[in-house]
């Protein structure tokens, strides 16, 4: 079960978005896509999914060229969470979630109740679970986006691919996320995720993608990758990546951007 | 709403039952009021071949005007209105409708070509098919190439462009047609109208709006995931295309079976899904089989009203738009406020 992309150029008919991307993501691994605003972190994630043809290069999902694979099957493999989804439809939470279950349904068939218990158990892993019944279009943006994730966990595919997953969230919700992705790679699932935040990826990312200008200008171990030339090339200003002690005394990289500030 | 919406069997019931008592009233009153008991045996007669002892023309009154114009009335509620979810859900638009989206215009115009040319009633049908597939795969066509940051406000005016083209075909279809004949029958059927189901013609219009129906109900579940951005559709396992070009080619082949019998009363395919929406949540599995049963209520009560209450009959779809006008205004303000 490996995700993986090879001399990868993504875009539209009409425009290049980025090209030269190289990666493998195995089983029980997470990858982070960073880069600035407008890089096409989601157009890449777009692509990965199949949603998008590559342009050149190809994405296989284990082994097999993704658009090989029937869109079903696709589906019951890799799990998508968007930035957002708008529905004009009162949905409850929990009718949302099981939407999650749709390609292990044959095309005629209805929820099962095995369908019901993956879904209300995704629910409660997001924490969730006591507001199965509330109609989707009355919660915040934050519950809204536990709940794409709660989706997502629903339909037991061993891959992820998730686009800025935190970026409505709180930071109480944000670490569940975390904490929640890194149970994910221990029960062997592969992660990619794009985000805005180099804290999140030095925290649990195995592996980081940085793409800036249509181009991945590295590609790597996190722990390699992830370093102070490369986060201030990558966002354009001085970054500076510190270690700090944890009460427990586990050392722990964070990000600080550095830079006159004011005082 | 939240307690509610569990009680689909409920409301489930109660459309049942609503629908039952209708049909009893709508036997009985009229011009020539008949008895629910005399209504028994006269259908009771009808269905086994047997003698009522009923006069003459108590039997023919409810064999021969009242049953095909109830069944009629039946029968066009409730397809108009499971198209209208159909389309609702497909186009991810709750402002859209059989007749919004133009497609009961060009329906109406592929009909009135047919009766025109005096073709037979599965001509008319087809005809009609092709009318308002041709006026739906017009409007996905228009309004993906206009695109536009509000579409769901560009695919309504779309549907009202197309909708006004088909309209002038239709004006064109008056014109050419003979004054003294075809005219004043084209006009009547246009403005909807039940007087026209005769005994022969239902099962033309009812088997195409089975045969429509099924797909919809086999593919409930997928309607749903349809609702969502195309991107999420896809990435859930749902081929798009596919179910997509079906639930258009049944939701159409409804609309047009109803509009070939009844002529284009609008409205219904809007406010019925609505209404079953608000009662019992959004999924297309309780929504749709609640939409049949309020929209058959809804058309039979409305052309019960139009064919009694007045000195004459009035065309149910003047009615219906009297109730569908303001329900789209409000509908119309909820969508903007939520998107403002």
């Amino acid at each position: 079960m490996t995700l993986a992309a090879r001399g990868l150029r993504y875009g539209f008919r009409d425009r290049v978005v980025g090209e030269e991307v190289d990666f493998a993501l195995a089983p029980g691994e997470i990858a982070c896509v960073l880069g600035p605003n407008g890089s096409g972190k989601t157009t890449l994630l777009r692509t990965l999914l199949g949603l998008l043809p590559a342009l050149a290069g190809e994405v296989t999902l284990d082994g097999k060229p993704l658009h090989a694979w029937p869109t079903r099957e696709r589906a019951t493999r890799i799990a998508y969470v968007p930035q957002a989804s708008e529905s004009y439809f009162d949905f409850t939470l929990r009718e949302a979630v099981e939407m999650g279950r749709t390609a292990h349904q044959g095309v005629f068939a209805s929820t099962s109740a095995r369908d019901r218990e993956q879904a209300a158990h995704a629910l409660e892993r997001m924490g969730l679970a006591a507001l199965a019944e509330r109609p989707i279009q009355r919660m915040s943006g934050g519950e809204r986006q536990l709940a794409l994730i709660a989706r997502a966990l629903a339909t037991e595919a061993p891959h992820l691919l998730m686009d800025e997953p935190a970026a409505s969230l709180d930071f109480g919700n944000q670490a569940l996320i975390l904490e929640e992705l890194s149970a994910l790679r221990g029960a062997g699932t592969a992660v990619l995720f794009s985000t805005h935040h180099p804290d999140h990826a030095l925290r649990i990312a195995d592996r980081a993608i940085l793409i800036k200008a249509g181009r991945a200008m590295a590609s790597g171990p996190a722990g390699e990758v992830l370093n102070r030339e490369n986060l201030s090339a990558l966002y354009g200003r001085p970054i500076d990546v510190a270690t700090v002690t944890s009460p427990d005394g586990t050392p722990r990289r964070v990000c600080v951007p550095l830079g006159t500030g004011h005082r | 709403m939240i307690v509610a919406r569990r009680r689909f069997p409920l409301w489930l019931a109660i459309a049942c039952a609503g629908l039952a008592v209708l049909v009893a009233w709508s036997f009985g009153v009229g011009r020539f009021p008949v008895s629910i008991a005399d209504v028994w045996r006269a259908l009771w007669a009808a269905l086994t071949g047997g003698e009522s002892g009923l006069p003459a023309n108590v039997q023919a009154v409810v064999t021969q005007v009242r049953a095909p114009r109830v069944a009629g009335a039946i029968a066009v509620g409730a397809a108009l209105a499971a198209a209208g979810a159909a389309y609702q859900g497909l186009f991810k638009n709750p402002l859209v409708s059989p007749d919004i989206l133009g497609v009961t215009a060009g329906c109406a115009l592929g009909a009135g070509i047919a009766i025109l040319l005096s073709l037979p009633i599965g001509a008319i049908q087809a005809l009609a098919f092709v009318g308002g597939l041709l006026a739906v795969g017009l409007v996905v066509a228009v309004s993906t190439w206009v695109g536009g940051r509000d579409p769901l406000l560009t695919l309504v005016l779309t549907g009202v462009v197309v909708g006004s083209l088909f309209g002038a075909g239709i004006a064109l279809v008056k014109y050419v047609s003979d004054p003294y004949n075809q005219l004043p029958a084209i006009t009547f059927w246009l403005l909807g109208s039940f007087t026209g189901a005769l005994p022969r013609d239902l099962p033309a219009t009812l088997a195409p709006i089975a045969v429509g129906l099924v797909p919809l109900i086999l593919l409930r579940g997928r309607l749903d995931v349809l609702s969502l951005s195309e991107d999420e559709a896809r990435s859930l396992g749902v081929n798009v295309t596919v179910v997509r070009l079906t639930v258009i080619v049944c939701a159409t082949l409804i609309t047009a079976s109803a509009v070939a019998l009844a002529g284009t009363i609008g409205w219904v395919g809007l406010v019925i899904p609505h209404a079953a929406r608000l009662l019992v949540g959004a999924p297309f599995a309780r929504v749709l089989p609640l939409s049949l049963l309020l929209g058959a209520a809804f058309m039979l009560a409305v052309d019960t009203i139009c064919r009694t209450a007045f000195g004459t009959e009035v065309p149910p779809g003047v009615v219906t738009a009297f109730v569908g006008t303001p329900v789209f205004i409000a509908l119309l303000a909820i969508s903007f406020r939520r998107s403002a």
